[in-house]
């Protein structure tokens, strides 16, 4: 943390937590009695609600998606580049809100939350949670904060689809989505690399079938390989080259087995900070989550008749060195909104972060991001 | 802001209502000004610069390279299709003219004239590749690797059986000059035509 609040800052911010005391029924059938809902909020919302932006964040994200909780914070919320004051996501217009997702790890009820039945935590007996369920939970937050339709419901990777699953299955509650680096649904070798981070995490000894609580330990070793894999994916071969290429810890080849090129000490210190933070039931149920993504199964998989309900404006980003969500995978979904005769406009941003890109501060992908935003707030004025 | 004389024929021949498909859409002038009749569609386009300027001035474009085609999207699923001076530019043309027609019950196509008399003074007289206002280029740096003349473009359009609805011949000026009334292909500076494909009657 800086020794002031920046400027572009939304400054030091605190969630707060929105206890839903109605049951809610899930895709699978399961249901929760009740639960919390944990989110932040920037900015203000005007007199007819008419400026409310709904931020999805990905698979590790939470409600923390910029500012600060205290000034010792080494680092601002996720999504701090895009979301502030006079940034990409302007707060001094619009009023953004950002929620953890049920069966996360930050705060809404997920897996380390008390099952009323057992009186326990639920660990792994926490129900798997689809991207329409937390769409669904969303809405509820919608409903409690008075916003009857976003300005735009905005979301990269696992976030992009909760914003795509929004424009299909509540039409009259948004005007705009945006959707970044993501996919109408995940490939085998995405299903396949999710499934190897699932197996790194159950094989882990301490794992004890996701009861790890209870027995006082933490998969350390499998959730940290799951995340170092995650990561690798997250970057392109590029990206990584220029960061790291071949460079040595100690400047000479030990032969030996221990960490020696610096890529293998990132991995290592990404890992090993990541599953201090991140609950590893969290990290499956969200994998799940992602598996099971494909709304135009409902719709004999026609992704065009499913996208025939949107109503919203559609802007859809991609990235030239992201192999986890290609762009090709936008194409998809771009193709399936111009066969529907839908309102979207796509660019496929030229940069070597790979997936991560669209975490990053890219020119082209601001000034692209903001002139739709800026488009976003000119009809929100006129109206 | 008035249009471009060139995109103001193109928009006069377009009816109020109509879905429309502007291939290298630019800055999206021609769009922005359709849209103000009803006109919906989308613009292609490969610059992320230009893509920016047509989302500000909501107009939906798509990132697109044109050298690609036109495969994602369905056969006869536009009114119009519109090529504004960017044919000459294409690696197949040949190809794109096929995907245009598949993809547009019309198409618009408008290209410089390679046959134009100082063309062909240029490079007769002077042994030069010819530079000039609609081609101000040299050879090594010119993004125009295929251009044709008037003459070429009907040729293509006969060999494909795409038939010619309209046809507008004018000179940088954008006028029809005497000139261009005795030999279109001497002294038309920029062609504009309207095409579809010929059905079997």
């Amino acid at each position: 943390m800086p020794d002031t609040v920046p400027a572009d800052s939304v400054g030091l911010v605190s969630p707060n937590t929105l206890h839903i005391p109605t049951p809610i029924t899930l895709e699978s059938g399961r249901s929760l009695a009740h639960y919390d809902l944990i989110y932040e909020t920037y900015g203000v919302l005007n007199s007819d609600a008419s400026n409310a932006i709904l931020i999805c964040h990905a698979l590790s994200g939470d409600h923390h998606a910029a500012g600060y909780h205290s000034m010792k914070d080494k680092k601002p919320g996720w999504w701090d580049g895009y979301i502030g004051p006079g940034k990409t996501i302007d707060t001094n217009y619009f009023f953004v809100v950002s929620m953890n997702n049920i069966g996360g790890c930050a705060g809404s009820s997920g897996p380390k939350s008390i099952d009323p039945e057992t009186g326990k935590p639920y660990g792994p007996d926490f129900p798997i949670v689809t991207v329409l369920d937390w769409v669904t939970t969303q809405a509820e937050l919608a409903d409690h904060l008075n916003i009857k339709q976003w300005a735009a419901v905005i979301g990269g990777s696992l976030g992009g689809m909760q914003a795509m699953q929004w424009a299909i299955s509540y039409p009259e509650r948004l005007r705009n989505v945006i959707i970044i680096a993501a996919a109408p649904k995940l490939s085998a070798q995405n299903i396949a690399f999710n499934e190897v981070a699932r197996t790194a995490i159950k094989s882990d000894p301490d794992f004890h079938n996701g009861h790890y609580d209870e027995h006082n330990t933490l998969p350390r070793q499998g959730l940290g390989l799951a995340r170092m894999l995650g990561h690798i994916t997250y970057l392109s071969d590029q990206a990584m080259g220029e960061k790291f290429g071949r460079e040595l810890r100690h400047g000479s080849l030990n032969y030996g087995y221990d960490v020696e090129f610096q890529i293998e000490s990132y991995l290592r210190y990404q890992s090993e900070s990541f599953v201090e933070h991140f609950d590893a039931n969290t990290y499956l149920l969200m994998t799940k989550a992602l598996d099971y993504f494909d709304p135009a199964a409902k719709f004999d998989d026609d992704l065009a008749k499913t996208v025939e309900s949107i109503t919203a404006k559609c802007l859809v980003i991609s990235f030239t060195t992201d192999w986890r969500f290609s762009p090709e995978r936008s194409h998809e979904i771009v193709n399936a909104l111009l066969i529907a005769k839908k309102e979207v406009s796509y660019a496929e941003i030229e940069a070597n972060q790979g997936h991560d890109a669209f975490l990053m501060p890219i020119s082209r992908y601001q000034e692209i991001f903001k002139a739709y935003m800026n488009r976003i707030a000119s009809e929100g004025k006129q109206s | 802001m008035s249009l471009r004389v060139d995109l103001q024929i193109i928009s006069d021949w377009i009816p109020d209502g109509s879905h429309v498909l502007d291939l290298g859409c630019d800055n999206g002038t021609l769009l922005h000004e359709l849209q103000k009749r009803n006109i919906t569609g989308y613009g292609l386009e490969i610059d992320n610069g230009k893509i920016a300027e047509c989302i500000a001035s909501d107009v939906n474009v798509i990132h697109a390279d044109l050298d690609d085609g036109l495969s994602g999207f369905a056969d006869q699923s536009f009114d119009y299709v519109i090529l504004s001076q960017t044919l000459q530019a294409i690696k197949r043309p040949d190809f794109l003219l096929d995907e245009i027609i598949r993809v547009g019950k019309q198409a618009i196509i408008t290209f410089p004239n390679f046959g134009h008399w100082q063309c062909r003074l240029q490079l007769v007289v002077a042994g030069r590749m010819p530079v000039s206002r609609t081609l101000p280029s040299p050879w090594f740096a010119t993004p125009n690797i295929h251009l044709c003349t008037i003459k070429d473009f009907e040729r293509i359009c006969d060999d494909k059986r795409i038939s010619i609805l309209k046809r507008c011949i004018v000179d940088h000026d954008h006028q029809n000059t005497l000139g261009i009334k005795i030999s279109r292909n001497l002294f038309g500076q920029i062609a504009l035509y309207q095409i579809n494909k010929t059905t079997d009657s």
